[in-house]
Formats: structure tokens, sequence, C-alpha cells
């Protein structure tokens, strides 16, 4: 017996915006990586100073960008279940522009360059080439945007406590631990919970070392410990980036059962996997310290053994589920399930390097090198990205029957070839020890750098129509259509 | 070499995971409809799945952390008399005590920073890292290491630290032991 296909819902106008804006802010920031890639591979010649401005503005711009598409995708099916408020909404909206204005005028405007992990005391150290002011409109910048996204999980809690009486009904605990009754809440409320307990501390600790590191910028005698500093920083970078992925795989959750007609239910042991995903996600972040030789060597290890395990839940529950789903089902491909049909690949094979490197051994030789953009590359754009427009294809469709055209499909191999081929040439740069974060390579780097770039030429063109497809069938994302096509031989 | 296993292991895993997901997607198109059955037979196989997962990844896991860069004993694996480097990173140069080492004795590198965060990466002759530590202000961090081969080491910077970070480096030479 086929489950009746859920409805359909139109996304929100602000939803709407939030995804037009991804889009555009996906599209430039990728334009960025490219220049980038390009100046290592000395195809152009922009200059260090250029080539640190952009991968700042790149690095603020793609987690925070992440961010915006997660939280679209988050609303959207959370508001099906829990009453969200819409100004909220708009508010983390505007004051993610805000915030952007004010780090693109740091850059742009003031030269910064500290990078958008901003690791202190880089940002108060630049030797004359930036001011203070550049630095302190960097910080707020971010702070703002962090306020934003605040602002909006604030709402999220409120919704789910409202709705659902408290954070451990959310996440199930009455059927993980007691009887499963089989009533658990649905995957995107078990998900936003989870999202949402681990961003609000997240966003918590940034705002701290971001204030801590705005008054210290006025006042050096207000010292910061460095290693606290760091471990701050790189605590709420982790938990935040990671968050959107978590937030954005709630598009597979609700999409593919509706391509599929197969329910996605949380079970016992997709509770189990999320509530540990929750504490694994906040614990792991001493993986990114594993080089610094003073941190407290307990947690050291346990960054090494939490990065393994985090591997469980990713492969064993939510990538397993989405093949049991596709399986045999008969289900109608479009770019849209294809990409997140691909999302779950990506998300799944990008962690792959991403353990490897979190064992503390490898991390001696293989830390700062291009393999750590070369996995997270993996699982950014295969993964998150790939979610980001696969609910873009979904919620713009205009019917179930709506064919692809062949730009679309040349589009998503396009995709697929290019970021697998981009991804690997940063892994394989990582094995030959190539630094990261350099704006100026060896010369027998630079083969490898070609490689990338030609590769990452390909993804911005696939991109680009992604982004055209959607904008051009923006009036169809509101509307209630059946968008999910039948699968083939399905009972009626 | 670690980086050549860590690369084939990755390529290796990462090929597996492909697999599986070209397995489901060749075999989307005909519809079983009823779910459930099919439902209970992958949680089956689930569980071998998870407990294969526990097998394969527990001991590199549990193996990996016998011989940490951190601890002390790593200073036996040469002979003689060890040899002190105190290396101090600027914005943008390293200071280093020391320029000339011998091959086979262990060496203690005491690193740290004199400004912002720096990253102290050992490059060997052949330009592969070797050995690394963070470089940060008012913390030293004791680096571990025995040269086995002679020739020209260098030093890059492995923390973003600004303008110039790409061009921080330094040389040591390793001689062989005399
Ligand atoms: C066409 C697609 C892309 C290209 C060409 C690209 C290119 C690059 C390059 C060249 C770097 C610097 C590597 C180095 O350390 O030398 C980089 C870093 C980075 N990229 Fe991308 N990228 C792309 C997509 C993305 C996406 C989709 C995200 C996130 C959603 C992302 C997030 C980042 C982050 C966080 C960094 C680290 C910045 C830092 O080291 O401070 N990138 N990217
Ligand atoms: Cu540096």
């Amino acid at each position: 017996m086929a489950t009746p296909p859920p409805p359909e819902r139109g996304a929100h106008a602000g939803v709407v915006a939030y995804l037009a804006t991804s889009a555009g802010v996906l599209l430039l920031m990728m334009v960025f990586g490219l220049l980038m890639r390009a100046e290592q591979a000395r195809f152009v010649s922009l200059g260090a100073q250029w080539f640190y401005q952009l991968m700042t503005l790149h690095g603020a711009g793609m987690v925070g960008i992440a961010g915006i598409a997660g939280a679209a995708i988050m609303w959207h099916f959370l508001n099906q279940y829990v009453a969200l408020s819409v100004r909220i909404l708009y508010a983390n909206l505007a004051l993610f522009v805000a915030g952007v204005g004010l780090v693109l005028g740091a850059v742009l405007v003031g030269g910064f360059h500290g990078g958008w992990t901003f690791l202190y005391p880089l940002p108060s150290h630049s030797l004359g080439l930036w001011s203070d002011g550049a630095a302190a409109a960097f910080l707020a910048g971010m702070l703002v945007i962090g306020t934003g996204f605040l602002l909006l999980q604030l709402d999220v809690a409120r919704a789910i406590v409202a709705g659902y009486g408290s954070f451990a009904r959310a996440l199930g605990w009455p059927q993980l631990f007691g009887r499963d009754d089989g009533r658990a809440p649905p995957p995107t409320v078990v998900a936003s919970a989870m999202v949402t307990v681990v961003n609000l501390i997240a966003l918590v600790v940034g705002a701290s070392i971001l204030a801590m590191m705005l008054v210290n910028l006025y006042f050096p005698e207000f010292r910061i410990d460095p290693m606290l500093a760091k471990a701050m920083i790189y605590f709420f970078g982790h938990v935040f980036i990671n968050a959107t992925i978590y937030m954005a795989v709630i598009a597979v959750y609700e999409i593919l059962p509706r391509y599929t007609r197969r329910p996605w239910k949380a079970n016992r042991v997709f509770l189990a996997s999320w509530n540990c995903s929750t504490l694994m996600v906040m614990f792991i972040f001493p993986h990114h310290l594993l080089m610094d030789f003073a941190f407290p060597k307990w947690m050291l290890v346990m960054g090494h053994i939490i990065g393994y395990l985090n591997t469980v839940p990713i492969l064993v529950v939510t990538g397993y589920g989405a093949l049991t789903l596709v399986y045999r089902s008969g289900i109608a491909w479009d770019t849209g399930s294809r990409l997140l049909f691909l999302s779950m690949f990506g998300w799944a094979a990008g962690a792959m390097p991403a353990f490897i490197d979190g064992t503390i051994r490898v991390n001696y030789v293989m830390h700062n090198t291009l393999w750590v953009p070369g996995h997270f590359h993996t699982y950014l754009l295969l993964g998150m990205v790939a979610m980001a427009f696969g609910f873009m294809y979904y919620i713009a469709k205009p019917s179930a029957k709506t064919a692809d055209g062949l730009a679309d499909r040349a589009a998503f191999w396009a995709y697929v070839a290019g970021s697998l081929g981009f991804a690997l040439a940063f892994l394989y740069a990582g094995k030959e020890s190539v630094a990261r974060r350099y704006a100026e390579h060896l010369p027998e780097w630079v083969p490898y750098d070609r490689i990338g770039t030609a590769f990452a030429v390909l993804i911005v063109a696939a991109a680009l129509v992604f982004a055209v497809r959607f904008l051009a069938r923006l009036a169809h994302a509101r509307g209630d259509q059946a968008r999910a096509g039948a699968p083939q031989g399905a009972a009626a | 070499m670690l980086q050549h296993i860590v690369w084939t292991v990755s390529l290796a895993l990462m090929m597996l995971v492909g697999f599986g997901w070209s397995f489901a997607l060749l075999r989307s198109g005909i519809r079983e409809e009823e779910f459930a059955p099919l439902q209970k037979r992958a949680y089956r196989l689930r569980t071998r799945f998870f407990w294969g997962l526990v097998a394969v990844f527990g001991v590199p896991m549990v193996y990996t952390l016998i011989d940490l860069p951190y601890d002390a004993v790593r200073v036996a694996e040469g002979s003689g008399a060890v040899q002190e480097v105190r290396a101090t990173g600027h914005m943008w140069r390293w200071e280093l005590s020391e320029n000339r080492l011998e091959a086979g004795r262990p060496v203690v590198f005491r690193v740290t920073s004199g400004d912002v965060n720096h990253g102290f990466g050992i490059y060997d002759p052949d330009m592969k890292i070797v050995a690394q530590t963070q470089a940060m202000p008012g913390v030293t961090n004791t680096v571990r290491h025995t040269f086995t081969r002679a020739g020209t080491y260098r030093v890059l910077c492995l923390e973003y630290c600004g303008l110039a970070h790409h061009d921080m480096t330094a040389e040591f030479t390793v001689g062989e032991r005399s």
C-alpha cells in the first residue's frame, strides 16, 4: 500500500527572498573562489592582498549564505508543524544584509584581510595594512549576522516548545528512552530541535568572542588568552557550518518521500542518531586544535575519537536511509530529485577524508594543507549546496509533470564532474603537502592548481544554470501545486 | 609515507560510498510497491553494516592513538645527545636558534610566536611535511623529531598570518651523523 503523497505547500515570500539571496550570493562567492584558484594557478595575477581579501570574503560569505539557505529550508518545512514568526524571518534577513554590508565595507574599502576565522590577535595586528576601524567593521558585521541567526533560532526554540512542550519531546526522548509508540515527532522537527540546541550555544559563544575582540581592539589592556579565543572561534565556526547541513538535510527528509511515496519516519534508530549527533557536533571541535599541543590532551583525543564516531549516523542512518528510500522506488528523476540524492552522496563521501584528517597522527602531516579545503568542499559543494539547489528546483517546479531541459541535465552532470574534480585536485595537493591559504604557490604545485581551476569553471557554469532557472521560475515557488512526479509503476 | 596511505584509503572509501549510491541509483527504476518488507530487509542489512563499520573503523581509531606526537617517548627514536632548537614566528619570518642539525640524533623544537598565530611546518628535501605544530603567542609547543635523512629542510608557515603568510619560510640543514 502506497503512502498518499503529503501536501506540497508553496513557499512563504520570506523563504523565497532567502532563496533568491542565496542563489545570487552563492554565485558571486563561487566566482571569488574561482578567482582565488586561478591566482594560485597563475592564470591571473591579482596580487596577494586581493587574494587574501577574496579569501576572507569567500569564507565569510559562503558560511553565511549556507546559513541563509539552510535556514530557508528549515523554516519552510518546520513552519508546517509549528507556528514560526514571519517578522523574525525577515529580521534575520535584514540583519544579514546589514552585516554583509559591514563585512564588504571592511574588506573592499578598509582592506581587511584577516580571514573569515578572524583568529585572535591577527585582526588587531595588521602591521598597518588595515585600520582598527576596518577590523572593527568586520567583527561588527559578523556580530550583526550572528545576532540575526540568534534571533531566528530563539524563535524556532519558542515555536518548538509551544508546539511540542519541550526540547526533550521534540528530540523524541519519550520514544528513545521509553516505549517507541511510533508517535515521535517527524524528522523535520527532530532535526530543527537539534540544530537549535547546538546553534544557540554556538552563536552565544561566537558573539562573546566577537564582543571580546571588539573591546580588545580599542582597549588593548583588555587581554584575551589566544588559546581560549581559538577554541571559542573554532567551536562557533565548526558548529555553525555543520548546522547548515543539518538544516538543509531536512529538504531530503521531506522531499525524497514525496518523490518515492515512501515514508521517512523518526524511529528509534533515527532518534538515537540525531541525539548522538547533537552531542558529537559540539564536542568534536578540538579536532581543529590537534596541532595545539598545549591544549588539554584528553580533549584532543576526544576530538580524534568523535571524528570517527560522527561518521556513523551520516553513513548508517541518513545516507543509508536515502538509499533504502530510492531503491526499487520507480522514482521520477528530475534535477531536483537528482540533486537531493547527490547531496547525500556528497555528504557521506566528504566525511571520509574528513574523519581521516581528524586522526591525530594524520593531522600531524596534513593539517592546514589543501587536504582540509579538499574535504570540506566535497561535503559543502556536493552536499550542502546540492541540497540548496535541489530545494530550489523542487520549490520552483511549475508542476509535477514539468520535464527538465537539456540545459538542466547538462548542468547537473557538469556540477557533479566539476565538484568532484575540483575537490580531488585539492585533496591530491594536500597529499603533496601543498599549504592551504597561500596566495602564491611553489612552481611544482601549480599543475594541481590549473586542474582545479578548470573544474571550478565547470562548477560556476553549472551553478549559473541552476540559479538562472530558479530565478526564472520564481513565481511558481509560492504556489501549492504538486511538484514531485509520480514514481513509475506506483499504484494510483 | 603516511600521506600516501591517507590518500589511497580516502579514495577507496569515497569510491565505496560511490558504489553504494550507484547501486541504489541503477536499481531505482522498477518499483516494489510494498515498502515494509523491503525496509525490513534493509534494516537487517544495516545492522551488519553498522557492526562492520565499528570493526573496520574502530581498529585504526584505537591503533593510531598509540604513538601520539605529543608524547615525550618519541625522543627515544634516535640516539645520542638531544639537539634543541628554539623557533619563534614573527610576521613574516622565522627565527631559529640553530640551523645545522645532525641526522639520527633526536631534535626538540620549542616553538612559539612573537605576535600572531603561525604554523611551524617542517618540509623534507622533497617538500613533504614531516612534522608540524602551531606557533602561538604566549605558548610553547614542543615537537620531537629525529631526522633520518640528510639534506636541506624548509620551514613553511602553516597558519594564516596576513599578507606575506606564503613567504614566511626558513631553512636548516641536516648533516650526516658525525
Ligand atoms: C565554485 C565553487 C568554489 C570555488 C572555486 C572555491 C574556491 C576556494 C578556494 C580557492 C579557497 C582557498 C583555498 C586555499 O586555502 O588555498 C576556498 C576556501 C574556502 N571555501 Fe571555497 N570554493 C567554492 C565553493 C565553496 C562553497 C560552496 C563553500 C561553502 C558553502 C565554500 C567555503 C569555503 C571556505 C569556508 C573556505 C576557507 C576560507 C579560509 O581558508 O579562510 N567554498 N574556496
Ligand atoms: Cu602564516
